[in-house]
């Protein structure tokens, strides 16, 4: 394989890669949008998500078929059930906290992942869930490079939702609500918009994405383990502040971005896989330093 | 034994810091007789501990105390300066990496190996601190994140710290002949040095950092226009965090006489975290006990198997909506 097969290869790998991270980064960076929190449990909303659609594809396997037929129901059935996740964990844990410290919501929304986490782990015994599916390998191959059909229904799935959510928040009515709602609450209220209802919405989008990733990932590598939120929930943080954290778009390139760094970057002599993650982690903390405000977000201060 | 613990540490000094509870806690020491008294009572029950139960009962107590260092480090940056630090284990790493490798690689012995050691893990507080503590908040929590990650990870992948299976057969260290090697021993070195981590809170959050700490925590506002350099004051509670850490990482490195690169998981991280908040943070009393319940809690549920930290998890979840200063002091206005 030539050097430019090798990186077209990559180019695919960090598209799939990309995909998974840019879904999940869109939750947590909406979710900042509405309430300024960093949800931490969105990466075991994720998880959880993994584990719901896989409990409704062995349920519906037996009739559906466990290839995309199956696994498009048992993604969606998962996209609802986290939706509904996702509104009461605003509800019942972040909702009480919005006045109080910063820090309090913070540590809150870390003890919901540790819930989601660990009751996970109570219920599989911190064993890995193979996750069976009927999907096959095959693929087309273009030059050297080979892409299976299952990379592609992926990405394409992907940017489906994507789609699918730029037009929500851009054309609809809810969706210029929720970009009010991250502007100005308070004037929000003043409007008549029902900031709650708003956020709530926000939330089960989140979670939704978040769900279909959860679910694609686990039929993609076939299988699922309660720890699986962890990694990537910190990967898809950093995706989102790549983009510019609160801003959708960027929260998409961000996720691409990530992914095929991460494909490179593996690629490159002295970063092997098992660097893979120090290296996103350092990109993390790079862009943290240098370009806070990421590509597509606005720069603003804190005040705690 | 949960019960002894805490009813032993009820009577420590309470920090002399204007927050509720507290104040009434310190209500039951203002005769300053019985304060001196009631603190000798739990020097001498931390001293015959060992003497009244077994060796397994040390080892464990010897594990609280060792927690006891390290949730006081965590205390001081998130209860004290309010940072929210979700990679403590890192700097717990550090120190334990620091001595095991200076111990194998270099002639120096265990005590001239503790300086450098020290340095590693300040240095790493101020790399990391240094430029993410100008950032929000929860940036900064994410970023601690991932810093332990990257130390974990490294660890595991480098030679040097021998790979996933870690270091072993670190040496243990002797003062003026005393070779310290037995459970009870080690009891006593932690035992001292949780004493030092108490009087040095005390003073901390007495002194005038304690009481920027105090500010910049409050309003960060008014302690910048007060003429505070809020950073600074952060980074202070960094590396002192840091060197905490690394001082508990270094003995139990020599206690274990092995150390692995999982011993510094995120898990390790949020279990420290949740001492702190359990006992409520910024209360030096509060964090002692957390420690102590983090510790013995799983020996006492230990039916329980991993259900014990779904237990924690809702614990410190309830914790958080129903009394966010923590279990402790009880008495709330």
């Amino acid at each position: 394989m030539s050097l430019t097969d090798i990186l077209m290869q990559q180019l695919v790998n960090g598209l799939v890669l990309g995909s998974f991270y840019a879904l999940v980064a869109l939750g947590y960076t909406m979710i900042f949008g509405v309430i300024k929190l960093l949800n931490f449990a969105h990466g075991d909303v994720y998880m959880v998500g993994g584990f719901v659609g896989f409990g409704v594809l062995s349920a519906v396997g037996g009739t559906l078929g466990a290839d995309w037929g199956g696994i498009a129901v048992a993604m969606f059935l998962s996209m609802i059930a986290m939706g509904c996740l996702g509104v009461v964990i605003e509800r019942v844990a972040y909702h009480p906290m919005l006045a109080a410290p910063r820090l309090s919501i913070l540590i809150t929304a870390l003890a919901v992942s540790l819930v989601l986490q660990n009751s996970v782990l109570t219920l599989t015994d911190g064993q890995i869930t193979a996750f069976r599916t009927d999907l096959g390998f095959g693929g087309l191959e273009i030059g050297h490079v080979f892409i299976t059909y299952n990379q592609m229904v992926l990405v394409g799935t992907a940017a489906l939702l994507m789609i699918a959510l730029e037009t929500f928040v851009s054309r609809t009515q809810y969706g210029r609500a929720m970009r009010a709602v991250s502007i100005d609450k308070d004037m929000c209220r003043l409007m008549g918009i029902d900031v709650a209802k708003v956020i709530a919405i926000t939330f089960f989008i989140g979670s939704a994405l978040a769900a279909a990733a959860g679910t694609m990932a686990g039929a993609y590598y076939g299988s699922i383990w309660y720890f699986m939120g962890f990694l990537i929930g910190l990967k898809a943080f950093t995706a989102a502040v790549i983009g510019g954290i609160g801003s959708i778009p960027g929260a998409m390139a961000g996720g691409l971005i990530l992914g095929l760094l991460e494909a490179f970057g593996t690629q490159i002599p002295g970063i092997g896989s098992e660097w893979k993650d120090v290296f996103s982690f350092s990109i993390l903390i790079l862009v943290l330093v240098f370009k806070p405000t990421g590509l597509f977000g606005k720069s603003e201060t804190e005040r705690m | 034994m949960a019960d002894d613990a805490a009813s032993r540490r009820r009577r420590d000094p309470a920090p002399s810091r204007p927050n509720t509870g507290v104040a009434q806690l310190l209500a039951v020491f203002d005769d300053p007789r019985k304060f001196w008294l009631a603190i000798a009572v739990v020097l001498v029950a931390v001293a015959v501990a060992p003497l009244l139960f077994g060796q397994y009962a040390t080892v464990i107590l010897t594990n609280a105390l060792l927690y006891v260092v390290l949730c006081l480090g965590l205390n001081i940056v998130v209860g004290y300066a309010g940072l929210l630090d979700l990679g403590y284990a890192a700097f717990f790493a550090v120190g334990a990496y620091a001595v095991a490798i200076l111990g194998q690689q270099t002639a120096l012995g265990f005590w001239a190996a503790i300086p450098f050691a020290l340095v590693a893990a300040a240095a790493a507080g101020v790399i990391i601190g240094g430029p993410t503590l100008r950032l929000r908040s929860d940036y900064l929590a994410i970023v601690t994140l991932g810093f332990g990650e990257i130390v974990r990870f490294s660890a595991r992948n480098l030679e040097i710290t021998g790979a996933a299976s870690g270091i072993s057969g670190i040496e243990q260290p002797s003062l003026f002949g005393w070779h310290i090697d037995s459970p009870t021993e080690f009891y006593y070195v932690f035992a001292l040095l949780s004493v030092f981590a108490v009087i040095a809170s005390v003073r901390l959050a007495n002194s005038r950092l304690g009481r920027a700490w105090l500010y910049v925590r409050h309003d960060e506002d008014a302690a910048e226009a007060m003429g505070i350099d809020r950073v600074r004051v952060k980074l202070a509670a960094y590396v002192i965090g840091s060197i905490y850490g690394a001082i508990g990482g270094i003995f139990f490195a020599v206690n274990l006489g092995a150390i692995s690169p999982e011993s510094f998981s995120f898990e390790q991280s949020v279990l420290i975290l949740m001492a702190v908040i359990l006992g409520g943070m910024g209360k030096i009393p509060g964090v002692i006990l957390g420690a102590f319940i983090i510790v013995l809690g799983p020996e006492l549920l230990r039916d329980l198997g991993e259900l014990r930290l779904l237990v924690f998890a809702v614990g410190l979840l309830l914790i958080m909506l129903f009394r966010p200063s923590g279990i402790w002091p009880s008495r709330k206005s």
